[in-house]
């Protein structure tokens, strides 16, 4: 799974290097280094939405802030692997 | 509001406009011819002897404004009928002179080229003198003058010279592009390739960023620029004439000044690669001193870099204030990363070629860099970066940086370093006084400029260099 944060100048003033950082520190606590690709963007063209965006393979999620993040991650990035996981069992 | 220093810079600026007002329309290749008239309308002459002349010399600007001699790899060239020939006599006696009896002008010589004829009134034996301008200074009425090209007392590294035509002649192989003749020549002989063709052709072939995404990449010294409207309103502007999304260079000033700590930490010695003029100067000038140069790229390239990693298709134009970042982008090591630079001259013709009225427009963000990027717009800046960052990553290295700003300063802090009588680690060298806000490429230069870097530092909303790069780990 590729995961890409929008760094530009409008999604770091509402807090994407944090949102990077805690993103990073969740991927190694659920020990999903392997599984994720996470990196920098530097713009995904949804400058004047509320909160940052953030693309997962081909979807650009929008709206995400650091109140938001730990239910976005579990739905959007740890529920889908699993989901693959098992589909694959 | 003045959006220029000069009537020569305003000169030049309606050129590239009209240049780009017909190559976004597709039409730059039937009016063409017509640009001279459109610009020097009627038939009274306002700037040289006749029409015709004014035109003729339009013609040659346009050709610049167009990319230039293709054959000249220096992108500085002179208009030679634009050349007024200034006089190239050196230090002179005027007519000022009133015969007085001190002589302070005899006495100061050293080489004694100080004559007087029956009516007491000086005259200089140019077989003796050295041109020091020691008799200038203490002449009480000032009558000793000092008539010397303008372009040639603005080159620093003497590349300047007069032709057999007698129009000013610049030697390609000593030439570091760094611009201070553009600026200082009063006709507007000498100017620089243009490359705005380039830019607005890979904007209107981007097909509205959607076949590949446009990326400007400002340099840090816009803060000091476009004064008549508000940063937040010239990154709108540039979003507007086609850029998917701005950038600042700061950021790849940060990356540098993090790498670069480390380098010096190791090395035990540098001297700063971020002014392509200076880099260019060292290799020309002090061969010997090429591996002390620091091998990390320009924050123009490593910002860059950045942006094309994420986004290879990306088409990426940097917009400064230099003339030289024009060669150095051309340099192969430079160019997989960096598609065009032009300059905030061309930038405000570019806008005005679309009649983008910045004021107008509503403010957008620009904000990725650490206040350390940013000040690296003016002297000091590289300097104040690097001990920031030796201090973050503790390492074990006391700083003593000698900022150098203007190819005087420069050349001092070399020939001493050559000599090993330099008491300093880090030689931070900018070629236009003031650093990258003296550029040659800025519509203004005011005394102001530095503060206006400053407080654009103060408001970065990373407080430190590792914050700023954090996201590159």
């Amino acid at each position: 799974m590729k995961v890409s944060v929008c760094i530009g100048s409008s999604c770091h003033l509402k807090g994407s290097y944090k949102i990077l950082e805690s993103l990073k520190e969740k991927i190694k606590e659920n020990n999903l280094e392997n599984e994720v690709e996470l990196s920098g963007n530097f713009c995904m063209g949804k400058c004047n939405l509320s909160g940052v965006s953030l693309q997962i393979n081909d979807k650009i999620h929008t709206g995400i802030t650091y109140e938001n993040l730990d239910s976005f991650f579990s739905e959007n990035i740890l529920d889908v692997i699993e989901q693959g996981r098992n589909e694959q069992l | 509001m003045r959006k220029f220093d000069t009537k020569v810079q305003h000169l030049k600026y309606k050129v590239l406009r009209e240049v780009a007002r017909e190559e976004w329309k597709g039409t730059l290749l039937e009016k063409i011819t017509d640009i001279p008239k459109r610009i020097v309308p009627g038939s009274e002459p306002t700037m040289r002897c006749c029409v015709y002349k004014e035109r003729a010399i339009l013609s040659e600007r346009i050709k610049l404004a167009i990319g230039g001699n293709r054959l000249n790899s220096n992108v500085i060239e002179v208009i030679d009928i634009a050349c007024d020939e200034c006089p190239v006599g050196g230090y002179e006696v005027t007519e000022a002179c009133r015969g007085c009896l001190a002589h302070r002008c005899e006495d100061v010589c050293k080489r004694g080229a100080i004559t007087f004829d029956n009516h007491q009134k000086a005259h200089i034996d140019k077989t003796k003198c050295v041109e020091c301008g020691q008799c200038a200074k203490v002449c009480p009425y000032s009558a000793i003058a000092n008539n010397k090209r303008p372009c040639e007392n603005a080159c620093k590294i003497k590349a300047i010279s007069m032709s057999e035509t007698k129009a000013a002649k610049i030697d390609d192989k000593k030439c570091i592009a760094c611009g201070a003749c553009i600026y200082q020549c009063p006709f507007g002989a000498i100017s620089e390739k243009s490359f705005i063709l380039n830019v607005i052709d890979m904007i209107k072939r981007s097909d509205e960023n959607k076949k590949y995404k446009m990326y400007a990449v400002v340099a840090p010294s816009i803060s000091s620029q476009f004064t008549y409207a508000s940063l937040g309103q010239v990154v709108s502007g540039i979003k507007t004439l086609g850029f998917y999304s701005v950038i600042e260079a700061a950021l790849g000033a940060d990356i540098v000044a993090a790498k670069e700590a480390k380098e010096l930490s190791e090395k035990g010695f540098l001297t700063s690669s971020c002014c392509p003029a200076f880099v260019d100067y060292i290799h020309k000038q002090f061969p010997a001193f090429t591996d002390k140069i620091s091998h990390n790229p320009s924050p123009m390239a490593a910002i860059a870099e950045q942006i094309k990693k994420t986004d290879p298709d990306s088409r990426v134009v940097f917009i400064g204030p230099c003339t030289a970042k024009k060669a150095e982008f051309q340099k192969p090591e430079v160019h997989k990363w960096v598609d065009c630079v032009i300059t905030f001259e061309e930038l405000q013709a570019l806008f005005d070629s679309k009649d983008i009225d910045i004021t107008s427009l509503t403010d957008e963000v620009l904000d990725n860099a650490s206040y350390f990027g940013r000040i690296f717009a003016r002297s000091g800046g590289v300097s104040e970066a690097i001990a920031q960052a030796i201090k973050e990553q503790y390492l074990d290295f006391k700083l003593n940086a000698v900022p150098c700003d203007g190819i005087d300063a420069c050349r001092t802090a070399l020939l001493k370093a050559s000599k090993g009588v330099l008491d300093a680690n880090f030689i931070e060298g900018m070629a236009c006084s003031g650093g990258c806000i003296g550029g040659a490429g800025c519509l203004t230069h005011g005394e102001k400029n530095k503060s206006e870097v400053d407080k654009y530092g103060e408001q970065a909303h990373e407080k430190t260099i590792s914050e700023a790069i954090s996201v590159f780990k």
